[in-house]
């Protein structure tokens, strides 16, 4: 019988199967930030089992609030920095070197096709992008994860999503992946895995498609995973150019953690892409989504551009192809938080940074901050907030707040009128 | 092995979430103990009041998808130190449902007719639950009241019950 990707590695990766469908799984990379992993740090020093199962491995990073901002933020910064080097873990992004987690650690080449990566964090899921399997996981299992590299899964069912047809000008990634969780509801992957399918997936760029895997856990889902392709590898090829004599060699390889075309799904939803809209939430949860069109009469008092969903480059310009020239509507607040220093450097050198200075954004250094309601533009009680991000939970961006989800072109858009409005790249009814 | 026993608290919504549960601007906390005060903070419900339930609470009772959202085990440690070891519902999030077993604490799953059953017997009265490991049942009881719900929960799940956690399991099998 042919097996879904997450079979297959799950297969390559079992240590034990210690009851029913309980399987114990290797691990090839456990990432750690600052929020969650203190707590597993201390408690395994409390334990007297402060060890690593293997430095090179863990890879850890501060990202959710840095610089620190006040002496709680920083205490914990203090404490997964010590044990990085007690360790000596040498990929530990500290600040000047630090961004947002799942911008990180994709582009220094930690994900490869077919491994295994948890992280004590719930977006974990993007890393699946990379044809890898890639769960958020709580403190305690992060903490058996350092110590002895394992973690112990319900052997993962999939959902097959295919999307296929033209996907209209104006809308994005961001666009289907919130139509696929309208459509699947806040519970409709729990347990399971979602695999993307579709010539608009085999389409698209390791960035579109992480943004992509990035929402999967907001449908409940385990990882998204998106088969490994030549986009994979010309991606990866920096990292893996040593491994391999030539890319479609790395190509052959990676073939093996694709799905048998006879593999079994619990379900399988078929998207047509012609009929996409660019589309926002308008409630507490993101399974609400409407078009934008039908949410013009939402005023926005602030504009975010950034997070692990949508503050790579790609999330830039296109945002910064809509603010071009244009000032944002006076009494909008507009934050960008590019996700990286890479990304940053990168947006520095296009002029992209310009763009939004001159359009009236305040440019924050990469982190978590806003998207969490922990720093960096929070949300006073009764404001609203276009966001890039990928929650709109109550308080989520602030006590009282509103979220509306949105690509960056959306949020753009927004800015510059101050109610929620589609692009100008998006002309309903053109493809 | 913790105890799952105690008054009942009733929080008739589905997809309560992490956030709700204990909203982030806590999670540069670094001990257990100090998320105290926050459980159910930015919960709003009619009728509910975070700071008088949660006190006289050890169990919650609520509908389908709790716990969803993060992966911060924050929720479930807000749940223990407020001596809340147990929540019954119609069905949880993943890492929300797994972090409580890692901890040694119950995620119970019960069918929405019994759940619609138990709100509408008991929601309005003071209820108190008492869980039998060995029978594997829920007594729901109060002054005028009383029924006994079976319950099931995974071979691995009840392991991490009995060894306290994960941590304590793992570190001796692997």
């Amino acid at each position: 019988m042919g097996k879904t990707i997450a079979e297959k590695i799950f297969d390559s990766h079992r240590v034990d199967n210690p009851f029913g469908d309980i399987h114990v799984i290797n691990l090839d990379a456990v990432f750690c930030h600052e929020i969650t992993t203190p707590v597993a740090i201390n408690d395994l020093v409390a334990r007297d089992m402060d060890r690593v199962f293997d430095p090179t491995k863990i890879k850890a990073v501060i990202d959710h609030v840095t610089p620190a901002k006040d002496s709680k933020t920083a205490m914990q910064g203090k404490i997964i920095r010590d044990w990085a080097n007690r360790h000596n873990i040498k990929d530990f992004f500290d600040i000047g070197e630090n961004g947002v987690c799942h911008a990180l650690f994709p582009e220094k080449g930690f994900v490869r096709p077919g491994y295994t990566v948890i992280m004590g964090d719930s977006h974990t899921c993007t890393h699946g992008a990379f044809g890898a399997f890639a769960a958020g996981v709580g403190t305690t299992d992060l903490e058996v994860g350092i110590l002895k590299g394992v973690c112990a899964f319900q052997y993962p069912e999939s959902i097959k999503i295919s999307v296929n047809g033209a996907l209209p000008q104006g809308v994005f990634a961001k666009d289907v992946i919130l139509a696929i969780i309208g459509k699947l509801g806040v519970n409709g992957a729990t347990n399971k895995v979602i695999e993307f399918t579709g010539n608009v997936i085999d389409a698209m760029s390791m960035e579109s498609r992480m943004t992509l895997c990035n929402m999967a856990v907001e449908a409940g889902g385990t990882s998204g995973i998106c088969a490994p392709d030549m986009v994979t590898v010309d991606y990866l090829w920096q990292f893996i150019s040593n491994d391999f004599s030539s890319r479609e060699e790395a190509f052959e390889k990676y073939l093996e953690f694709t799905a048998d075309p006879d593999a079994t799904y619990a379900q399988v939803i078929e998207i047509d892409a012609a009929t996409l809209v660019p589309v926002t939430t308008f409630g507490y949860k993101p399974d609400q989504v409407r078009p934008v069109s039908e949410m013009s009469s939402a005023k926005v008092d602030q504009v975010y551009i950034g997070s692990c969903t949508n503050g790579r480059i790609e999330d830039l310009r296109i945002a910064a192809r809509i603010l071009d020239g244009k000032h944002i509507k006076k009494g909008v607040r507009g934050v960008v938080s590019p996700a990286s220093p890479a990304i940053y450097s990168r947006a520095l050198e296009e002029g992209i940074i310009k763009i939004f200075m001159d359009a009236g954004f305040c440019v924050t250094n990469p982190t978590c901050g806003a998207c969490l309601g922990m720093s960096n533009g929070v949300l006073a009680a009764g404001e609203v907030c276009a966001s890039t991000t990928n929650r709109n939970f109550s308080g989520r961006m602030g006590k009282g707040g509103m979220v509306h989800l949105m690509s960056p072109a959306s949020a753009a858009a927004t800015a510059l009128t101050g109610t929620i409005t589609n692009s100008t790249l998006y002309k309903a009814g053109e493809k | 092995m913790k105890k799952f026993n105690g008054k009942a608290m009733f929080l008739d919504r589905g997809d309560i979430n992490t956030d709700e549960i204990i909203p982030a601007r806590y999670l540069t906390e670094i001990t257990k103990e100090a998320l105290k005060p926050y459980l159910l903070e930015d919960l709003i419900l009619p009728g509910f009041n975070a700071q008088a339930d949660v006190e006289k609470s050890n169990v919650v009772v609520t509908r389908a998808n709790f716990g969803c959202g993060s992966s911060r085990e924050h929720a479930p440690w807000a749940l223990e130190v407020n001596a809340i070891n147990i929540v019954i519902a119609e069905s949880f999030a993943r890492i929300f449902k797994q972090n409580m077993f890692n901890g040694g604490m119950m995620a119970v799953e019960l069918s929405a007719g019994a759940l619609d059953r138990i709100f509408k017997k008991f929601a309005k009265s003071e209820t108190t639950v008492t869980t039998d490991m060995d029978k594997m049942t829920l007594r729901f009881v109060t002054a005028d009241e009383e029924e006994i719900f079976p319950f099931a929960i995974s071979d691995f799940n009840r392991a991490l019950v009995e060894a306290g956690g994960w941590v304590g399991y793992a570190d001796s099998k692997y």
